[in-house]
C-alpha cells in the first residue's frame, strides 16, 4: 500500500528542482542509527559534576531557609544552592524575542514557590546516586501558603494570590490582573460583530474543554554547563531556542551576554516543551559555584510533574448562521490555566482564537483570551500553539452547526471555508489609520485537500448500518497553522567555501529531529547548483552561527530556508564572479549545475572545487562566504484536511481507531519523507491528545500520572492504517513555493475523532481526553440530554 | 562493587559495578551511550538491548544479571564498514526523526528478525506487535514498521540467494 503521495494541484513549468523535492535520506541519519553519542545526556567531561533538584512538597509556599550541613558533610557532595545564593532579577522564560510578551514573574530560584515540584534547591556532587542522596539531607523550613488549582475559582474575589504586580519596560507586558490571577488577557473585534449576528437565523453556542498535555520528548531536559579557558559559560542543552537562551540566561544569573554561549547538539525531541529555558540558570549557576562541569538532567517523573505541560482550556464558541448555512458571525471566548507563572501565557491565549477563526468567511469575529494563574505546574509552547485547543472546539462545534442545519458537515466547510486572496480577518492590528491588515492568504489548496481526502476515505460511499454493540462512524476537521510569526521572526545562515568545494552551512536554525538540517542542506544545495553531499551543515551554537529564533511556530523551512537561500545565492554569485573573470566573461553568462560551471554552450570545464583552490590558493585570492537572513511580513497557513473512520465499543466506551487520512497542502515538499513524517507524527500526538492523554492532578496538586504506564502515549499497537497525501500548490512568498508542516497536524485528530464519535453513536462528546468512561457516561446520558438549543 | 565478566558487542568486558545497578547504567558508565534512558521503568523500550538472543530492557535488568552473558548494542549492529540492512532501512525510510527512540527501535527490530525464519515474511500487524512497548513521540510509527519490514524482505531475499 503507497501510505505517502504527493500531488501537485498544477504542473511545475519550469526546469525541476534537483535536490529540493528529493526524499534524500538524514543528513544525520549514520550518526542516529548507530548510537553515536550525540545528546545533552551523552556528553561528559572531565571532572564533571552531577546536578539534581529539591523540590518543592507545598504547591504554594515561602521558603524561609534552607539547611544544607548534611548534605555537605557527605563525601562528594560539592554544593548546595537556594534563592538566596542566587540573583533575584525576575525575567521570562519563555523562548521567544525580545521584548517577550510576558511578565517578568519569576527567578531562577524564587523565594515563594508556587506548584509542587518547583525547584528549591540545587545540588551538585560526583555522582546521580550521590546528588539523589543528598536532597534527603536537606532541611527546608516552609511558610505553607493557601493554594488555588481551578482557573476559574483563582479568578474569584478572595482566593489566593499567586503574583503581584511585576515592574517592566515600556513596551513589555505587565500581569494584567494581579488581583484575580489573570496573567494576560486578550481581546479582539473584526466587523461590526452585533449586526452580523442580527443577521443571523440561527445563533448556537457550545462549551468545550481541554486537558493538561504532556510533551513526553523522549530526551528529558538537559543541560551541562562550563567555563571555558576565556572564562566563559558554555551551556550545551538540549533546547530549541539557543539565541533567546542565551538572552534570557544573561539576564537570570546576571551575566554580560558575552560571557555566554549556548551550543545545542541533537536534540532528543522538543514539541515546544524545550522553547524555554528551563535547566540552564540552573546548572550554569552550579558551573560558576563549583567551577567544574555541571550536567543536569530530568528524571522522566519530574519531566512529567515539573517541566512544562499544554495549557487547559474552557472555550465557548458562538456562531449566527443563516438557513442557507452561512456564517455571519464568529465568537470564542477562552480561558487557560497556564499554571504558576506566565511563559508563553499571552501568546497561547491570544493564538487559540488568532489561529483559528479566520479559517472561515463570516462578516464578523470576536475574541476574548485569558489565562489564568494557578498552583499548577507551568504550561507553555506546544506543538500547535493554542490552535490545537482551538481547533478542538471550533471543529467539533462547526459539525455541531452542520448537524443543526441537517448539512452534511463537508459540504457545511466546503460553503464556509477561506481561500485564496484577502487577508487573515483575524490579524488585523490597530495601525495609524485604524485596522490595517496582517497576514494573507496567497496560497490555499484547501479545496484539492478535501476532494483527495473524502474520497481516500470514501465519505459519499454508502455505509451500512452497524448492528450490534460496535458502531462504526467517520468524522473530519479541518485547520490551519502558521509559517513562522509575521513581523517576529529573524533566521539565517552563512555558507563558507572549503578547498574541495564544499561549503560549511553554519546556520542558527536548530534541528530538534524535525530535520531542518537536511531540508536546509538541500534548499542551499538546490541554489548553489551543487550536490547536497557537498554541504556539510553545524548548527546552532550562539559563536559560530548567525542569529536565528529557533526551531517554533512553523518557521524554519519558510523563514531560515529564506535566509538560506539567500546565503546561497549570494556565496554562488561570488563564485560566478570569479569564474567570470577566469573565463574572461561576463558572471550572468555562467551558472552552476551539479558542482560545474556552465556557460550558454554547456561546461566551461571548471567546477566549483576549482574556483575554491584558485579563491584559497590561486590568483584571486579570497574567503568566498554567503551571507543571507530573513524575515517576513507574512506567515502563509499551511492547510490540513483530517479523515478518520472509527470503531465505538458501546458496551466498554473504547474507541478504536481504524483508518486515518491525513492530507496537508505545504506549498512544496523539500523533502516529502520527512514532510510526511512530521504529519504522521502530529497526527498520532493527535490522537493522543483525543483520546488518552491527560495530566492528572489530586486535591494538593500532586500529580497522579507521573510515568508512561498512566499517562499512555499512542503505541504502534494503538495506530490506525495510516495514509498521507501532501498536497503541492505552490506558496508565491515560500522559498522554492514552500510553506510549514510541523505544527498543523496535531489540530486534527481531536475535532475529527469526536464528530465520528457523533457519527457512529449520536454521542457528542465535548471534554478531551475521550476515554472509554466519558464515551460510556455519554452513552448513559445520551437519552437525558438537554435539547439543542436554536 | 562486584566483578563480572561479559562479552559487549562481542569483545571481552571486565567490569566493576554496584550491587543495585542497571545493565543500562554499566553500559552508559562503560561508554556505550547508544542505549537510552528514558522511563527507567521498562514502559518504553528505548534502553533495548539483546542479551544472549533476547531482547530485553536494560533499565529494568540488574548489570550481574548480564555476568557471562553476550550482549548486544546498538553500537554493535554495523559490520565494519556496512550499516545492518535495518539501519540501512531506517535512513532511507526516514524511520528516524530526533533519533533518540531508535537504538530501542532498532534491537528489538534485530532480536525480531533474528528470531524467525527470513523466509517467512512478517505482517504489518506482527511488525507491530513486536514494536508494542517501544514508544516513539516523532514519527507515529509508519516509518519504523515499513522500515522494519523492508528490512525483512532484504533479509529473505539475502538467505534465498544463500540457499539458492
Amino acid at each position: 500500500m503507497d501510505k505517502v503521495t504527493v500531488q501537485a494541484v498544477a504542473p511545475e513549468k519550469d526546469e525541476p528542482f534537483v535536490v529540493v523535492g528529493a526524499s534524500a535520506g538524514r543528513v544525520d541519519g549514520r550518526g542516529l542509527v548507530t548510537g553515536a553519542p550525540v545528546y545533552t545526556v551523552d556528553y561528559e567531561m572531565p571532572n564533571m559534576l552531577h546536578a539534581r533538584i529539591l523540590r518543592s512538597p507545598h504547591a504554594h509556599a515561602r521558603v524561609l531557609k534552607v539547611d544544607a550541613s548534611q548534605a555537605l558533610a557527605l563525601k562528594g557532595v560539592h554544593r548546595v544552592l537556594w534563592w538566596q545564593d542566587l540573583p533575584q532579577i525576575p525575567h521570562s522564560t519563555s523562548g521567544v524575542p525580545h521584548p517577550e510578551p510576558a511578565p517578568y514573574d519569576t527567578c531562577a530560584l524564587n523565594s515563594t514557590v508556587r506548584y509542587k515540584g518547583e525547584p528549591v534547591a540545587l545540588v551538585a556532587a560526583e555522582s546521580e546516586p550521590l546528588a539523589e542522596q543528598a536532597l534527603k539531607l536537606i532541611e527546608v523550613e516552609y511558610e505553607a501558603l493557601p493554594a488555588v488549582f481551578d482557573p476559574a475559582e483563582a479568578m474569584k474575589p478572595g482566593a489566593p494570590q499567586l503574583h503581584t504586580q511585576v515592574k517592566m519596560a515600556p513596551g513589555f507586558k505587565i500581569i494584567y490582573d494581579p488581583e484575580h490571577n489573570l496573567a494576560a488577557h486578550t481581546e479582539y473585534e473584526f466587523g461590526d460583530v452585533e449586526a452580523a449576528f442580527g443577521e443571523a437565523d440561527f445563533v448556537i453556542e457550545r462549551h468545550y474543554e481541554t486537558p493538561t498535555m504532556c510533551h513526553c520528548a523522549l530526551e528529558p531536559h538537559a543541560s551541562l554547563a562550563f567555563l571555558d579557558a576565556y572564562d566563559r559559560l558554555n551551556v550545551v542543552s538540549s533546547t530549541q531556542v539557543p539565541f533567546h537562551v542565551r538572552r534570557q540566561l544573561a539576564r537570570a544569573l546576571d551575566l554580560p551576554l558575552r560571557r555566554i554561549r549556548i551550543a545545542k547538539p541533537r536534540v532528543g525531541g522538543g514539541f515546544g516543551g524545550k522553547q524555554e529555558m528551563v535547566l540552564e540558570p540552573l546548572a550554569g549557576a552550579l558551573a560558576l559555584a563549583t567551577h567544574r562541569p555541571v550536567r543536569l538532567v530530568l528524571p522522566r517523573h519530574e519531566e512529567f510533574s515539573a517541566s512544562r505541560v499544554r495549557h487547559a482550556s474552557y472555550i465557548t464558541v458562538r456562531a449566527g448562521v443563516t438557513k442557507a448555512g452561512q456564517i455571519t458571525a464568529l465568537e470564542m471566548r477562552a480561558l487557560t490555566n497556564t499554571g504558576a507563572y506566565a511563559s508563553h501565557s499571552d501568546t497561547v491565549a491570544h493564538a487559540i482564537g488568532h489561529k483559528t477563526l479566520g479559517l472561515y468567511r463570516a462578516k464578523a469575529y470576536r475574541y476574548t483570551g485569558q489565562a489564568v494563574y494557578t498552583n499548577r505546574p507551568v504550561a507553555g509552547a506546544f506543538r500547535g500553539y493554542g490552535a490545537t485547543q482551538g481547533y478542538f472546539a471550533l471543529e467539533s462545534f462547526i459539525d455541531e452547526l452542520a448537524f443543526e442545519l441537517k448539512m452534511d458537515p463537508l459540504a457545511f466547510r466546503r460553503l464556509n471555508h477561506t481561500g485564496k486572496g484577502g487577508y487573515d480577518p483575524m490579524d488585523y492590528k490597530e495601525g495609524l489609520n485604524g485596522m490595517e491588515p496582517g497576514r494573507s492568504i496567497t496560497s490555499c489548496a484547501l479545496p484539492e485537500c478535501l476532494d483527495v481526502g473524502a474520497k481516500l476515505i470514501g465519505w459519499d460511499e454508502p455505509r451500512p448500518r452497524s448492528e450490534g454493540p460496535i458502531k462504526r462512524g467517520l468524522g473530519m476537521a479541518i485547520c490551519m497553522q502558521g509559517s513562522g510569526v509575521a513581523n517576529l521572526e529573524l533566521g539565517g545562515a552563512t555558507l563558507k567555501l572549503n578547498d574541495d568545494g564544499s561549503f560549511n552551512l553554519l546556520t542558527g536554525a536548530t534541528d530538534i529531529g524535525q530535520g531542518s538540517d537536511t531540508v536546509l542542506s538541500q534548499i542551499a544545495a538546490e541554489a548553489l547548483g551543487v550536490s547536497l553531499e557537498n554541504i556539510i551543515l553545524a548548527s546552532a551554537d550562539t559563536d559560530l552561527t548567525v542569529m536565528d529564533y529557533g526551531a517554533y511556530a512553523s518557521s524554519t523551512t519558510y523563514i531560515t530556508g529564506m535566509g538560506v537561500k539567500k546565503a546561497a545565492e549570494d556565496a554562488r554569485r561570488q563564485i560566478l564572479e570569479v569564474a567570470a573573470d577566469m573565463c574572461e566573461t561576463e558572471s550572468s553568462a555562467l551558472t552552476i549545475k551539479n558542482n560545474e560551471i556552465c556557460g550558454p554552450y554547456g561546461k566551461t570545464g571548471l567546477s566549483v572545487s576549482d574556483i575554491a583552490y584558485e579563491t584559497l590558493y590561486g590568483q584571486h585570492r579570497t574567503q568566498i562566504i554567503g551571507k543571507g537572513d530573513a524575515t517576513s511580513k507574512e506567515s502563509p497557513p499551511p492547510f490540513f484536511a483530517q479523515f478518520v473512520e472509527l470503531e465505538v465499543d458501546t458496551e466498554t466506551g473504547l474507541v478504536t481507531l481504524l483508518r486515518s487520512v491525513n492530507v496537508l497542502d505545504l506549498g512544496k515538499a523539500v523533502n516529502p519523507a520527512l514532510a510526511s513524517g512530521q504529519v504522521e507524527g502530529a497526527v498520532t500526538m493527535g490522537f493522543g491528545y483525543a483520546i488518552t492523554e491527560e495530566l492528572r492532578f489530586d486535591d494538593t496538586g500532586t500529580v497522579r500520572n507521573a510515568g508512561f504506564v498512566d499517562y499512555k502515549v499512542f503505541s504502534p499497537l494503538d495506530m490506525p492504517q495510516m495514509q498521507t497525501v501532501l498536497i503541492e500548490d505552490p506558496e508565491p512568498t515560500g522559498p522554492f513555493g514552500l510553506k510549514s508542516a510541523g505544527e498543523v497536524g496535531i489540530n486534527g485528530p481531536a475535532p475529527a475523532i469526536a464528530n465520528a464519535i457523533f457519527n457512529a453513536t449520536g454521542l457528542r462528546l465535548r471534554s478531551l481526553p475521550m476515554t472509554p468512561v466519558r464515551v460510556l457516561e455519554g452513552l448513559d446520558n445520551l437519552s437525558g440530554q438537554p435539547k439543542l438549543s436554536r | 562493587m562486584i566483578e563480572m565478566n561479559l562479552k559487549v558487542n562481542g569483545r571481552e568486558q571486565n567490569w566493576q559495578v554496584e550491587p543495585g545497578e542497571t545493565l543500562l547504567e554499566a553500559l552508559r558508565r562503560h561508554h556505550f551511550k547508544g542505549p537510552k534512558l528514558v522511563c527507567g521503568t521498562g514502559d518504553c523500550c528505548a534502553c533495548t538491548v539483546v542479551v544472549g538472543n533476547k531482547s530485553v530492557c536494560s533499565c529494568c535488568l540488574p548489570a550481574l544479571k548480564a555476568d557471562g552473558q553476550q550482549v548486544t548494542t546498538v553500537e554493535g549492529l554495523a559490520g565494519e564498514d556496512e550499516l545492518h540492512p535495518l539501519q540501512a532501512a531506517f535512513i532511507e525510510s526516514a524511520a528516524s526523526q530526533c533519533g533518540f527512540c531508535t537504538p530501542g527501535f532498532l534491537m528489538r527490530s534485530y532480536s525480531f528478525l533474528k528470531n524467525r525464519n527470513p523466509a517467512i515474511l512478517p505482517t504489518e500487524s506482527e511488525v507491530r506487535k513486536a514494536l508494542a512497548g517501544n514508544i516513539c513521540r516523532c514519527t507515529g510509527y509508519v516509518k519504523p514498521v515499513e522500515a522494519v519490514l523492508k528490512t525483512a524482505q532484504a533479509l529473505k531475499e539475502k538467505a534465498s540467494q544463500q540457499n539458492g
